[in-house]
C-alpha cells in the first residue's frame, strides 16, 4: 500500500515534517504484515513555487505534477500544516486547491496541525476537517495536535498511535474491499488507451473517461 | 494538410512601450493579418468569439464576411464560435449566408467560452455549458440537414415547420469543429458526429493534448466513421521567430512577461519546454511543430497563433510572411513525407460537395471528411442532400 506524507513545514528542519515522519513510522507499524505500506512525503517548501505557477498557468510542472499524481495514487494520506493566522498555512491550502477536485474522494485522511501553543489546536475540526470534508476524503476521527510543549510532554505518543491505527485499519478496509487502491491505480495508468465500458456505463480511454454521447443527448431529451 | 493563423482578438498593451491600441485600430489589424495570411498562400484564418472588454471580435461572421469579399483562397473560420450562448437557430442562418458569400469558403468551430459571466448574460446558466453545447449543435446539426424542422428542446423555444435560410451552399454544411481544451465530452460529440476535433495545445503540456486526441480518434472509430487514423484533427501552436533565436527570445521575452494569460508565472524558458510555445528560429519553428505528430498522429490542420501578448501589427505581419515562405512550405513537405494513404486530408467545402454527389454509403474515410456514409450520422446527412 501507498502512504503519502504532505507536509506544509517551513523551517529546516521543521517540527510539521517531524510530527508527518512520526505519523507515518505508526501507520508503517501498524497496517497488515501481509500489505506493508510504502512511505513518500510531499514537502511543499520545495514546490512553493511551482505551486504559485499552477495558479497563473493553468497546469502543473513536472516535479509538482509529479507530487500531484503521488497523492492521488496514494491509499493512504497523512496531512500535516503549521498553523499560520487561525488556519491552515496558505501554501498548504493553495497545494490542495491546484488538486484535481475528484482526486480525494473516498480516500482516507489523517489530519495534523503544529504550532506554537496548544490554544490553536482546534484548528483541526475548525478549519481541516471541514476541508478536506468538501474533499470527499474519508478523514479519521483522531487529528493530531502537536504544540511546541508536546514535544516534552506525555500524550502526544498515544494520540499518534490513535490515529495511525484508525488510518491503518480504514487502508487495510478500502484496499482489501478494492475501492481505494483500485482508484488509485486506475488514476495512475495513464499509459495508451485502452477503450473498455466502465461499471456505470462511461468509456475509459487512456487517462480520460466520459459519458457515452447518446446517453449525453439522452438525458436532455423533453419528457 | 491545413495551415493557418487563429486569432483571439484581445486589445492588450504592448508593454515595451505602454500603448494599447484602440478597438479600431486592432479590428482593422485583424482583417490585415487575415489579407496577409492570404497573400503568403495560407490555408487558413480564424478569428475568436469574445463579448467582454479587452476583446473586439463579438461579431465574427460580419468580419469573416469583409474578409471573405478581399481574398479568394483562404478558408474563413473560427476559434470559437460559442455553441452555448449564441441561440443554433441563428449560427445556422448566419454561416449558411457566410458560406454563399465566400463561395464555400467557411468552416466553424465550437466552443464553449471561457468567461463565466458571458453565460447569464446571454441568459444562460453556466453549469448547463456541456448540455447546451450537446442539445444546441444537435439543433443546428439538423438546422442544415433538414429543410423543415420541428424541434422541441430544454434551453430553446420550440420550433414548428421551421425552415433556415439561406440552405447551406450546395446542399452541404460548412464542415464543424469541436474545440475543447480539457473536456472529454466535447470530443467525445466530435467522435459521434464524425465531425473535427481541435485542441488548442497552446497552455497544456503535449501528454494532456495527447489524451484527448486519443479519446477523440478513438471514439470517431467506435461511432464507425472510419479507423483511428482517419479522423480529422487540428492543432493549435503558438510562435514568435526572428532570424537568430536569441533575438527572438530578447524581442519576445517582455512580451512573454507580461502577456495576460502567461504572464507573471512560470519563466519563458520552462514555458517554452513544457508547452509548445516556440521562440526562435524558423527551423526550431519547424522542428517543434513536426514534432506535434509524434502525440496526436497525422493530422489534418494547423494553425498558430502569432498575434499575442501585444505584439504590435508590425511584427506580427512579419511573423506571417516568415510562416509563408520559411515555415509552411517545409512542413507541407514534411508532414506529406511518411504520411500514410490512409489519413484523410483537411476538409474542404469542394471535396464534401464531390463526395455528397458521389453518393451514399460508400468507402469510409474518402478524404473528404464527410464521415463518408457509414453510421446513422452520415446516412441522415445523405439522406437529406
Amino acid at each position: 500500500m501507498k502512504l503519502v506524507v504532505v507536509s506544509a513545514g517551513l523551517s529546516v528542519p521543521s517540527s510539521t515534517r517531524l510530527l508527518g515522519d512520526r505519523l507515518a513510522a505508526a501507520v508503517v507499524g501498524r497496517v497488515p504484515a501481509t500489505a506493508p505500506a510504502e512511505v513518500e512525503v510531499v514537502e511543499l517548501r520545495d514546490l512553493a513555487v511551482a505551486i504559485a505557477h499552477h495558479l497563473t498557468s493553468g497546469f502543473p510542472g513536472p516535479e509538482l505534477g509529479a507530487a500531484l499524481d503521488a497523492v492521488a495514487a496514494a491509499d493512504g494520506l497523512i496531512v500535516v500544516t503549521p498553523v499560520f493566522s487561525a488556519s491552515y498555512s496558505g501554501l498548504f491550502k493553495s497545494f490542495f486547491d491546484v488538486l484535481d477536485r475528484d482526486a480525494l474522494a473516498g480516500k482516507p485522511v489523517l489530519i495534523a496541525a503544529t504550532g506554537g501553543s496548544a490554544r490553536h489546536s482546534l484548528v483541526l475540526e475548525h478549519a481541516m476537517r471541514p476541508l478536506f470534508a468538501y474533499l470527499r476524503a474519508v478523514v479519521v476521527p483522531t487529528a493530531v495536535y502537536a504544540a511546541s510543549e508536546d514535544w516534552g510532554a506525555e500524550g502526544l505518543a498515544e494520540r499518534t498511535g490513535r490515529a495511525a491505527g484508525e488510518l491503518a485499519a480504514l487502508m487495510g478496509a478500502l484496499t482489501v474491499a478494492g475501492t481505494g487502491a483500485g482508484t488509485g491505480a486506475a488514476r495512475g495508468a495513464a499509459d495508451g488507451p485502452v477503450p473498455g465500458a466502465r461499471r456505470d456505463g462511461s468509456v475509459r480511454v487512456g487517462g480520460l473517461e466520459v459519458t457515452p454521447f447518446a446517453e449525453q443527448l439522452a438525458a436532455l431529451r423533453p419528457e | 494538410m491545413q495551415f493557418g493563423i487563429f486569432t483571439v482578438g484581445d486589445v492588450t498593451p504592448d508593454p515595451t512601450t505602454g500603448r494599447t491600441p484602440t478597438e479600431h485600430e486592432r479590428i482593422k489589424a485583424m482583417v490585415a493579418i487575415a489579407q496577409k495570411a492570404e497573400e503568403v498562400g495560407l490555408d487558413v484564418f480564424a478569428t475568436g468569439e469574445h463579448h467582454n472588454p479587452p476583446f473586439v471580435p463579438s461579431s465574427p461572421t460580419t468580419m469573416l464576411g469583409w474578409i471573405a469579399a478581399r481574398t479568394e483562397n483562404i478558408v474563413l473560420s473560427t476559434s470559437t464560435t460559442l455553441i452555448t450562448t449564441n441561440d443554433p437557430v441563428k449560427i445556422a442562418e448566419d454561416f449558411a449566408m457566410l458560406q454563399h458569400l465566400a463561395d464555400g469558403r467557411v468552416d466553424l468551430m465550437m466552443g464553449r467560452g471561457n468567461t463565466g459571466p458571458v453565460y447569464p448574460w446571454f441568459g444562460k446558466d453556466i453549469r448547463q455549458g456541456i448540455n447546451l453545447a450537446v442539445e444546441n449543435y444537435a439543433l443546428l446539426y439538423r438546422l442544415w440537414r433538414e429543410d423543415v424542422v420541428t424541434w422541441e428542446g430544454k434551453f430553446r423555444t420550440p420550433l414548428q415547420s421551421f425552415t433556415s435560410t439561406p440552405r447551406p451552399l450546395d446542399g452541404v454544411p460548412p464542415f464543424v469543429w469541436h474545440g475543447s481544451i480539457r473536456s472529454p465530452e466535447i470530443a467525445e460529440q466530435a467522435a459521434y458526429y464524425g465531425d473535427g476535433f481541435f485542441h488548442n495545445n497552446i497552455f497544456w503540456p503535449a501528454d494532456h493534448t495527447k489524451q484527448m486526441v486519443e479519446l477523440y480518434r478513438s471514439r470517431y472509430a467506435h461511432y464507425g466513421h472510419g479507423t483511428p487514423e482517419q479522423a480529422i484533427v487540428g492543432l493549435g501552436g503558438q510562435v514568435f521567430m526572428r532570424r537568430n533565436s536569441q533575438d527572438a527570445v530578447r524581442e519576445f521575452r517582455p512580451y512573454f512577461d507580461n502577456a495576460p494569460v502567461y504572464g507573471h508565472g512560470p519563466s519563458l524558458e520552462d514555458f517554452t519546454r513544457q508547452t509548445p510555445l516556440t521562440v526562435g528560429t524558423p527551423e526550431q519553428v519547424v522542428e517543434k511543430t513536426l514534432s506535434f505528430r509524434d502525440y496526436a498522429g497525422d493530422y489534418q490542420r494547423q494553425l498558430f497563433l502569432v498575434d499575442h501578448a501585444g505584439l504590435p501589427l508590425k511584427t506580427v505581419l512579419e511573423q506571417i510572411d516568415m510562416l509563408g515562405e520559411e515555415v509552411v512550405p517545409v512542413l507541407r513537405e514534411e508532414f506529406a513525407k511518411g504520411r500514410p494513404a490512409g489519413v484523410p486530408e483537411a476538409p474542404t467545402h469542394a471535396a464534401r460537395v464531390a463526395a455528397a454527389t458521389a453518393g451514399s454509403g460508400a468507402a469510409a474515410g474518402a478524404g473528404a471528411g464527410v464521415g463518408a456514409g457509414s453510421g446513422a450520422v452520415a446516412g441522415k446527412e445523405v439522406a437529406a442532400s
